[in-house]
């Protein structure tokens, strides 16, 4: 009882990575409040479900395995957390802030009457003195989000209503393996007893999702730019570097939306966090919205003809220039000196 | 055939544009400093719900806002752009509601508008970034939803069939309707204003704002009924204060920071050959390359 529970989000029998990484932060959560850690699966193929998420110290999932739940439709799979949540009561409900977690989240918070927090960036366990009615709660979950486009931080808190329901973007939070050898229980529920015939109003006629082809969020050096760089061809200057140092290409959302590359590579708080070991930011000005989703980077450097350019002040390296110039020569010298 | 369309649209600050000055110095922000615009993914609701009316001429599109009294803005600017009827829902009992709360107040308004095919909203509002009013509406209504949509391509008097923008690709789904839909970025960008319709409903107002302008065209009013834009409190819509605003809101604030980043001390280096040669040669030296 009272519980943290995670809603994991499974594809073709592989949990995603968002959900593991809210396993990891969940797990720590739970510690911390001497609670349980669970975890939902709905959909098909759920068999390797467990052996993917047992080592993150799941210590009960619950699996709800059947063909109508997959590709994933709101109405069951609410009707499912709905129902399952009344039974359990739990204290805490974290989702990917993914197409799935967002479409979903606000459906169940809406019929638990519960309180959602879209999107957070960091999750604490702490205590909440309510002003004016002079109550005070222990151990309520914080659940910190930027706010106002990411101008400010707003601390978010539900102190009356359960779950306390909070989605995360993906790689916001760290995946790390608990114990490679941990085991939970597995509960294997009766779909028809938590779904109707009823919530099976949307079909899904026609369905092509790609698999994405770049994996910025995993890459040690990241060669990143924004809008500075000026043109698509001016790009491959970037991809070139990428290449040879063995990095991924990252993006601005200026960048993005001006054409130059793809949305998928958008770093920051609407696109990918990232913490590579080095990130070389390419006429990038350093908004705070860009800056949400690389601050943590080891090695920081700014190419940028602007001296006074934001990203410079959280650089190590700031190298003043023009980027068409500073890039081939960055090639040039890595070359003549790497082996 | 015909529908009735209802698009949930909101009055936002311009969060896209923060200057130096919408923040105070207290690091809270400074909403008097931000123009007021129509949250960009409802215009992109509103022409979606032109659309079906241009195909389906007798459609009715009616807007629904929350928000104080100037709100009523965004109603004026969808009668420019042809929708049909406006509805202010504005109360100090609405204030400091959370998306919840939100939801609450406009499942109870759409519910006194009554007959609806379809409600069609924005996928999220530029200065919370929730998307959770659109699912959340539909869930209080009893209706499912579709998120993510990016265009309506069939629509008939019992179903809808509508393309998903995802992440990664796009699914078309089928509804039966009534349902919610929650609009993306990348659907069809709103029409301008036409001529005509300006023409006829610039004078369009709230009672509140007549009172408060003193406008003495009481003639007006009663002889072009459409200039009269409908405005709702709590107990219009029959709401139950203690769902609406801050005290239905199960979300509270603990606190608001300013952002502050770590800054670091950092090397200057220049363009020249020499220093971006030792640069690499450093990067190289360190493992942090190669
Ligand atoms: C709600 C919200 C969410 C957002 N989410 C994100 C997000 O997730 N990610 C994101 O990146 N942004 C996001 N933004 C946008 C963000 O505010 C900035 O607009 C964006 O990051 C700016 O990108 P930029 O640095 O590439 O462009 P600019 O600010 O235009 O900077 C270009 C830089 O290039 C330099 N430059 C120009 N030419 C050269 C040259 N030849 N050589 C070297 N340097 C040159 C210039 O000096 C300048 O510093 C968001 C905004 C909002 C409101
Ligand atoms: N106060 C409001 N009045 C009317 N519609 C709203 C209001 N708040 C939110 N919405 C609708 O819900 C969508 C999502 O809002 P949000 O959950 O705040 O991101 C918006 O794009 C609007 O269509």
């Amino acid at each position: 009882m009272n519980n943290l529970f995670v809603y994991l989000e499974v594809e073709e029998g592989l949990v995603a990575d968002v959900s593991l990484e809210l396993l990891t932060k969940g797990r720590s959560l739970a510690n911390q409040l001497g609670c349980k850690l669970e975890a939902i699966a709905a959909g098909k193929q759920l068999t390797d479900v467990s052996m993917q998420v047992f080592p993150y110290g799941v210590e009960k999932l619950h699996i709800f395995e059947d063909d109508r739940l997959s590709p994933y439709t709101t109405l069951p799979h609410t009707s499912i957390l709905v129902k399952l949540f009344k039974e359990e009561q739990p204290q805490i409900c974290l989702m990917g802030a993914t197409i799935i977690g967002r479409d979903l989240g606000p459906r169940v918070s809406s019929t638990l009457g519960s309180g959602l927090t879209a999107d957070c960036t960091s999750l604490e366990i702490g205590d909440y003195d309510e002003a004016k009615s002079g109550k005070s709660y222990k151990n309520l979950l914080y659940q910190i989000r930027p706010a106002f486009g990411g101008n400010i931080v707003a601390t978010i808190v539900n102190p009356d209503h359960r779950p306390q329901m909070a989605t995360v973007r993906e790689g916001v939070m760290k995946k790390e393996i608990y114990d490679q050898r941990y085991k939970g229980e597995v509960v294997e529920h009766n779909v028809n007893d938590y779904v109707s015939e009823d919530d099976f109003v949307v079909s899904i006629i026609d369905r092509h999702i790609e698999k994405s082809k770049v994996n910025i969020k995993n890459s040690p050096i990241i060669v990143s730019g924004g809008y500075g760089v000026g043109s698509k061809e001016n790009f491959n200057l970037l991809y070139k570097l990428a290449d040879l140092l063995g990095a991924e290409v990252g993006a601005t959302r200026a960048a993005v939306d001006a054409g130059f590359t793809e949305h998928e590579r958008q770093i920051g708080q609407t696109g990918v966090t990232v913490r590579p070991k080095l990130y070389i930011a390419c006429g990038i000005s350093g908004q705070i919205q860009h800056i949400a989703g690389m601050q943590e980077s080891s090695i920081i450097i700014s190419i940028n003809n602007d001296a006074n350019a934001p990203i410079n002040a959280i650089a190590d390296y700031v190298i003043t220039g023009d980027l068409e110039t500073v890039i081939p020569k960055m090639i040039k010298y890595y070359k003549k000196n790497s082996k | 055939m015909a529908f009735n369309i209802i698009v949930l649209a909101k009055q936002v600050p311009d969060t896209r544009n923060v200057g130096k000055d919408a923040m105070k110095a207290d690091g809270t922000v400074n909403r008097a400093a931000l123009p007021a615009i129509f949250n960009p993914e409802d215009l992109n609701a509103l022409e979606q719900a032109l659309r079906i009316k241009d195909q389906y001429p007798g459609s009715k599109i009616t807007i629904l806002t929350m928000g104080p009294g100037r709100a009523a803005e965004i109603l004026r600017e969808g009668l420019f752009r042809g929708s049909d009827d406006g509805v202010l829902l504005t109360d100090r009992a609405f204030a400091g509601a959370d998306t919840l709360a939100t939801s609450y107040a406009l499942s109870m308004a759409i519910r006194k508008i009554g007959d609806f095919d379809i409600i069609i909203s924005g996928r999220q509002a530029i200065d919370g970034d929730t998307a959770q009013v659109g699912p959340q509406v539909a869930e209080k209504l009893g209706i499912p939803q579709v998120t993510y949509a990016e265009n309506v391509e069939e629509i008939d008097e019992t179903k809808v069939r509508v393309k998903r923008r995802l992440d990664n690709g796009v699914e078309v789904v089928e509804c039966k309707l009534p349902v919610l839909l929650t609009i993306n970025s990348s659907a069809n960008a709103c029409r301008p204003r036409n001529a005509k319709f300006l023409q006829k409903y610039k004078h369009a107002k709230t009672v509140t704002e007549r009172q408060s302008e003193n406008i003495d065209y009481i003639d007006l009013y009663s002889a072009r009924p459409y200039l009269n834009l409908t405005e709702w409190s709590v107990a219009d819509v029959e709401a139950d204060t203690t769902l609406c605003g801050l005290s239905g809101s199960p979300t509270k604030v603990k606190k608001v920071e300013n952002v502050v980043f770590q800054t670091k001390e950092s090397k200057q280096i220049s363009a020249d050959d020499s220093e971006i040669e030792e640069l690499m040669k450093e990067l190289i030296a360190n493992h942090t390359i190669g």
